[in-house]
């Protein structure tokens, strides 16, 4: 086991400088620099702006040049200077990250417990009116767009109710501490994690229900059955550990993107969090910035990967580490 | 006077002043703005972003501030002189100024801020091009001698413009690379106290301000909200007081305005005056021919656009000057809405169905609506017009490079044709790689002659006529299309007193501003 987490772990820092590659020509493709955002914003910029600007950020370096730095920066672990906040990018992403893992990771708790809870549910009372209750919400949220559930959200719970806080990441100016302080946290968090956490909620619900019904068809529940082991076992223990798989699959590919995947839910809640850095550094063609989110969105990824295997044995004794 | 009479003069004289003291400024209270984007940096002499100059008015100062006229008041400067030749100005700056951190401000700082500026600050560099030498001749006094009489100079030394850097701190250092960058320091009424990024920047009150009692509120919290829709809950919840020009979107406005204890004001733009327009391509393609320009300005209903999309707020262009800048005529040919005769100059231009790239200007909802109309208003006619989406990166190269036939865009005018209008038509200024000069490619001697003599005629009387014949040429030719002098409602709580008081609006700071419980 401990060689195929090496291998693999080889493997990834191969794909990973591959991807920061691809991702800075890919960044460099895109029209504008940093040196024309930020004359922009300020409304004026004569040459000498400009030009002081990219020697500054080093834009006027030719492009293999600016790759074999950066690079170079990478493999020794630096993640580069952010050519419009003025910060090692380190920093800036360490500033933030806590924000997003609370909030996605939230979200993955709530959306996978619920999720596997109601698909289970669902069938096991297929056909039922529950059934048909827990499907038809789950489509629902699951067609719904995000932007749309978080504004709806904000329009019930903050405008009109006045229940939840519609934006940040804790009471500015109230400096609370202790339990205080967590709860304030806890009630910004609500309306923000359920709107990512609905989304795949109802994709855990479904692909639980779908995955459940098929087991339980097999021949090995009518064993069980036969054997006159108890209905609430079979469920648990023959039906629903092996529907699990193709869930682990997808949780996995979910936690790869719990870094990178709420840009459009910090945005709107104003959540201080990567994903709002990262489209904000695209906007403001940031390159260090961008790619240094990238990295580390990258490396999650590969991480989670790994993570994904390894759950998958434990789950099902019968997948080897095969190198 | 009988006795009865002045006796009741004196009674009302008593009264009105009571009822000064009663609605007088009151010490105290936290007011919660929005600020968007996030600015990179709040020192104003390095970055000159929207956002950087609205927070960082707060912290620093310039030598003057400027009314809603645009007449020059006092700011570090008390009093000022400008010689009989208009080449001299000597500054008195007030006594007893100091840094948040304690130092003094003495004329050796605004020595250091000139040197400063010229380096780093591509406006200021502009702006400086006519000063010769500047010296102190003590401590509180500052001696600017132009090298040749230069009429807007007494406009430009407010506080984003030539904002007053502390020597004691950057003399002899890199400034790019400060680390004091981080905690700036100025003479402002507020003091920078803490900056969690993409939460918010607070500030607070300098308890050493040189103008005794002043400033009257305690704190000032501005919140990075990213979406404009999340902004105007975070004011329809009571979460923020203040909403500066543009922070929502303008079909926000009418709903917010209606909002209990919500006051909306367009004044405090006077200075920068905002003026939009499409930039059109002197260059190529069917919009190289004056006639089919003079077309586009009758095709585009703009008095609609002032209604529906902005909401009634602003006034239709007349020209290349706004009104509320210094030396503006409305005795210019005039364009109004005429589609019949918008499509009797493209016949006459020979325009023949050739496809035009309208560039929207990607800064929110309201200006992709506005592209929208005008599109609408040039198919009417029969312009062929195909809209090209860009980011806001995109739209800067795409205008930089010359690579568009329409676009729009707004600029600031800086209260004087010599320092933000001159910069948009004269040749000297055609320069590719740059997205804030003459983007059009427009280039006429005369124009470019009577820029120049306007910008050091004296007295101002000289300049005045050289200006009307300028705006007279420019509006015949239309090298751009100017559609409206835009207003950006600032909306506050009525509670909120007193926060606008010069033609730079909140970019002026809470200075004196003051909250009614």
């Amino acid at each position: 086991m401990i060689s195929f987490i090496a291998q693999r772990i080889a493997k990834a820092i191969v794909v990973l400088l591959a991807l920061v590659v691809l991702n800075f020509f890919l960044i460099r493709m895109a029209p504008g620099d940093p040196a024309l955002v930020m004359a922009g914003e300020a409304g004026a910029g004569d040459q000498v702006f400009l030009a002081q600007l990219r020697e500054k950020f080093g834009l006027d370096q030719p492009l293999p040049v600016q790759l074999f730095l950066y690079v170079k920066g990478i493999l020794n672990l630096d993640l580069g200077f952010s050519f419009r906040q003025q910060m090692p990018v380190a920093t800036l992403i360490l500033q933030r990250l806590p924000a997003t893992l609370l909030l996605t990771g939230t979200a993955f708790a709530i959306s996978l417990a619920f999720g596997i809870l109601f698909g289970a549910l669902a069938a096991r009372f297929a056909g039922t009116w529950a059934d048909t209750a827990i499907t038809v919400l789950a489509l629902v949220f699951y067609a719904t767009p995000l932007f749309w559930v978080a504004l709806m959200a904000i329009l019930l719970f903050s405008v009109t109710m006045d229940w939840l806080p519609s934006f940040g990441y804790e009471t500015v100016g109230a400096n609370y501490t202790g339990l205080a302080h967590v709860l304030d946290v806890a009630a910004h968090l609500v309306l923000p994690a359920t709107t990512i956490g609905l989304f795949f909620m109802a994709t855990y619900a479904r692909m639980t229900r779908a995955s459940m019904l098929e087991v339980s068809r097999l021949d090995f529940v009518k064993t069980a059955r036969a054997k006159g082991l108890s209905d609430s076992v079979i469920q648990r223990r023959h039906v629903l550990r092996n529907a699990l798989l193709p869930v682990v699959t997808l949780a996995g590919l979910q936690a790869g993107t719990l870094v990178g995947g709420a840009v459009l839910t910090e945005t709107v809640f104003a959540w201080p969090g990567i994903g709002r850095l990262m489209y904000e550094a695209l906007l403001q063609r940031d390159y260090n910035l961008l790619l240094g989110v990238f990295v580390v969105c990258s490396a999650m990824v590969l991480a989670f990967n790994l993570i994904t295997d390894l759950v998958y044995r434990s789950v099902d004794p019968r997948i080897e580490f095969a190198s | 006077m009988s006795k009865r009479k002045l006796l009741m003069s004196f009674a009302a004289l008593c009264m009105l002043s009571t009822a000064a003291v009663a609605e007088g400024p009151k010490a105290g209270g936290v007011v919660n703005a929005v600020i968007q984007p996030e600015p990179p940096s709040l020192m104003v002499g390095l970055v000159q972003n929207g956002p950087t100059q609205m927070v960082a008015g707060n912290i620093y100062e310039g030598l003057l501030r400027y009314s809603s006229k645009l007449d020059p008041l006092p700011g570090l400067a008390e009093s000022w002189t400008v010689s009989e030749d208009g080449k001299t100005y000597t500054f008195k700056l007030v006594k007893g100024v100091t840094w948040h951190d304690g130092k003094p401000f003495t004329a050796a700082d605004v020595l250091f801020s000139i040197e400063f500026l010229k380096q780093t600050h591509a406006r200021a560099r502009g702006n400086l091009v006519q000063l010769d030498k500047v010296e102190a001749s003590d401590e509180s006094t500052v001696i600017f001698t132009l090298k040749q009489p230069f009429g807007p100079f007494i406009g430009i030394f407010e506080v984003g413009s030539l904002p007053m850097i502390p020597k004691h701190i950057y003399e002899g250092t890199d400034f790019k690379t400060n680390p004091a960058n981080n905690t700036p320091v100025g003479t402002g009424p507020f003091m920078f106290k803490e900056w969690q990024k993409g939460s918010f920047i607070r500030l607070v009150k300098n308890p050493n301000y040189h103008i005794k009692g002043k400033p009257n509120i305690d704190e000032i919290y501005w919140h990075v909200i990213p979406d404009a829709a999340a902004r105007s809950v975070a004011y329809e919840t009571g979460k923020v007081d203040v909403l500066p020009g543009g922070s929502v979107e303008n079909f926000d406005v009418p709903r917010l305005s209606k909002l209990k204890n919500t006051c909306v004001t367009g004044a405090g733009w006077e200075f920068f005056s905002p003026h939009s327009w499409l930039w059109l391509n002197n260059r190529s393609g069917p919009t190289a021919n004056k006639k089919f320009r003079q077309a586009l300005m009758f095709a585009i209903d703009r008095n609609m656009a002032k209604d529906v999309v902005w909401n009634g707020l602003g006034k239709v262009a007349t020209g290349p000057s706004g009104s509320a800048i210094k030396y503006y005529t409305s005795a210019v040919p005039k364009y109004d809405y005429d589609p019949a005769k918008a499509k009797a100059l493209l016949k006459e231009a020979g325009y023949t169905g050739e496809k035009l790239r309208l560039l929207p200007l990607p800064y929110g909802e309201t200006w992709q609506r506005w592209a929208e109309m005008v599109r609408q208003n040039l198919q009417d006619v029969g312009i062929n017009v195909e809209m090209v989406a860009t980011d806001v990166p995109g739209w800067n190269q795409k205008v930089s490079e010359w690579d568009y036939d329409i676009a729009f865009t707004y600029l600031y005018q800086y209260g004087d044709p010599a320092l933000g209008v001159g910069r948009n038509y004269i040749s000297s200024q055609i320069a590719k790689g740059s997205p804030f000069n003459n983007a059009e490619g427009y280039s006429n001697p005369e124009i470019d002659k009577l820029f120049a003599d306007g910008a050091v005629a004296f007295p101002d009387a000289a300049r005045a006529e050289i200006y009307a014949k300028a705006q007279k040429i420019l509006v015949e030719d239309v090298p751009v299309a100017w559609m409206l002098e835009l207003q950006f409602p600032t909306i506050t709580r009525c509670s909120v007193k007193n926060l606008i008081t010069t033609g730079i609006g909140v970019n002026d700071g809470f200075r004196d501003a003051w909250i009614e419980k």
